[in-house]
């Protein structure tokens, strides 16, 4: 079973599957989320990717139980999410930082999860490394350029070792520079064991980062291969379009 | 109209006069009046931080009526409020065995009650603004509505203190709650705002604005001690 309060405890195998059945949700009388049912087992990156208002970042919510499903089921291995579990975390395109120095908003981070404090230094310092942000750990968080700010937004994610990380659309507003560094952290996060989920409208990134992709138009699941059959064979004439360029229409 | 200036040149000059020589009976009053002001908004903030923030954050039957009626006793007449604290605290009132009436505590007490609702109203505005901002992300970090609380109170810190301050120049400037409950007894319960009614009736214009000039000029140099704090410490985070 998992355990919301310790952070090494649940191996990846524990997170994973991610079972979702016919979830419906519903918002003033409109399916953002029509019927998806969908099985994710392998423990890399699996981009959702999909024209905007396709329902990528509802899926993801529901995945942190920021959402809950009007019919239907989402389960991590068998367990219904909520936003305390400790061993997922969410990144939203933009970050909203404490108004404190970059360490002291890992501090938090751990404080919410009632990790013991004399274990505070060993996982900052390593969050802080595998981010680039050792040098920033003393300034203020937002002074940051929005490169740093999401690096440490995603060292914020990082630091409770997480099995599992959820990303909407996380370099949508920064420049190419800073695309590549958190291009770069993704890849880096997948290959140290931690299941990565993210959107993006984007189809370089996905065909850069995804070993899988779940392809959503208007609020259904239209495709989900692996990567390599996505950009190469797309089974739908939706995906073939997308992929082509062209603007899809409504059904 | 010439009198006038002639009044107000004057007042200048018996300002400076007390100021410079140290009128022990002139430091007495300022000290009351600060003692029991600034005793009052720390009061009132402890009351009124978490009480703003709670109305922000936490949804509770008869949340609305709570909200208006904090808004409408942001203008509470002090000198309305004077008069209640005196009933409460006289002697065949409800709190009369504690013998607190004419003293300064009947005083701190009273402009608790003028100024909580202020800062009360000003820190839930302030925290309502900033919950959009952090809600989502506080949620997604897994914080609950208790730690959420803090984490706003202590984010918006800055703008807090804005209603905080305007407290503080509420409690300094009034002279009605405090001269019903105070009674501005010389020695005991004198403030500067008494004081200056008391040297007006007798028709000591002079001395009544000097008193008020010292008045603004306090007001002045608190607000801005904690200002330029505010400022560097600002500067610092951001």
């Amino acid at each position: 079973m998992l355990h919301t309060n310790t952070i090494t405890s649940m191996s990846n195998i524990d997170a994973l599957p991610l079972q979702v059945n016919n979830l419906h949700i519903t918002k003033n009388g409109n399916a953002l989320l029509n019927d998806l049912t969908l099985t994710i087992e392998s423990n890399d990156i699996t981009v959702i990717l999909g024209p905007n208002g396709a329902g990528k970042s509802l899926l993801l919510r529901t995945a942190h139980g920021l959402e809950l499903p009007n019919q239907g089921t989402l389960r991590w291995n068998a367990t219904t999410p909520k936003p305390q579990n400790a061993w997922r975390a969410y990144i939203f395109q933009k970050p909203v930082l404490l108004r404190r120095s970059v360490r002291a908003n890992l501090e938090y981070v751990l404080s919410l999860h009632g990790i013991d404090k004399t274990n505070y230094p060993s996982l900052i310092d390593a969050a802080l490394e595998h981010t680039g942000l050792s040098q920033l750990a003393e300034r203020n968080a937002r002074v940051l350029s929005g490169g740093e700010q999401q690096r440490l937004n995603i060292a914020r994610a990082w630091v409770l070792k997480p099995n599992v990380i959820l990303l909407d659309e996380p370099t949508a507003e920064l420049d190419p520079n800073g695309t590549a560094s958190i291009e770069h952290l993704i890849k880096t996060i997948a290959q140290e064991g931690t299941k990565v989920v993210m959107s993006t409208h984007d189809l370089g990134q996905a065909h850069r980062l995804a070993n899988d992709i779940l392809f959503l138009h208007q609020g259904k699941l239209v495709e989900h291969t692996s990567a390599k059959v996505f950009f190469e064979k797309p089974q739908s004439q939706t995906a073939q379009n997308f992929i082509a360029g062209k603007l899809l229409n409504g059904d | 109209m010439v009198l006038v200036l002639n009044d107000f040149s004057q007042a200048f000059s018996k300002a400076f006069q007390l100021i410079f020589h140290l009128d022990p009976a002139l430091l007495e009053i300022i000290g009351l009046s600060l003692r029991v002001s600034m005793t009052a908004v720390l009061i009132a903030s402890i009351i009124g931080l978490p009480l703003g923030a709670a109305l922000a954050l936490y949804k509770f039957y008869g949340r609305g009526l709570v909200v208006a009626l904090l808004n409408a006793f942001m203008g509470l007449p002090p000198v309305v409020v004077g008069l209640v604290v005196y009933l409460m605290l006289s002697r065949s009132g409800p709190f009369g065995v504690l013998g607190l009436l004419f003293t300064p505590t009947a005083m701190i007490i009273a402009q608790v009650c003028l100024i909580t609702p202020i800062i009360a109203a000003l820190t839930r505005q302030t925290i309502l603004d900033a919950n959009v901002e952090y809600y989502e992300q506080l949620r997604a970090l897994g914080a609950k509505a208790s730690r959420m609380m803090k984490t706003l109170l202590w984010e918006t810190r800055f703008s807090l203190l804005t209603g905080v301050f305007a407290g503080f120049g509420r409690a300094i400037a009034e002279v009605g709650a405090v001269l019903i409950v105070g009674g501005n007894i010389n020695h005991a319960t004198r403030v500067m705002t008494t004081a200056i009614a008391l040297e007006t009736r007798k028709g000591d214009i002079e001395l009544a604005l000097a008193l008020g000039i010292i008045l603004i000029a306090i007001s002045l140099i608190v607000t801005s001690i904690v200002m330029s704090a505010r400022h560097a410490a600002y500067q610092h985070h951001n």
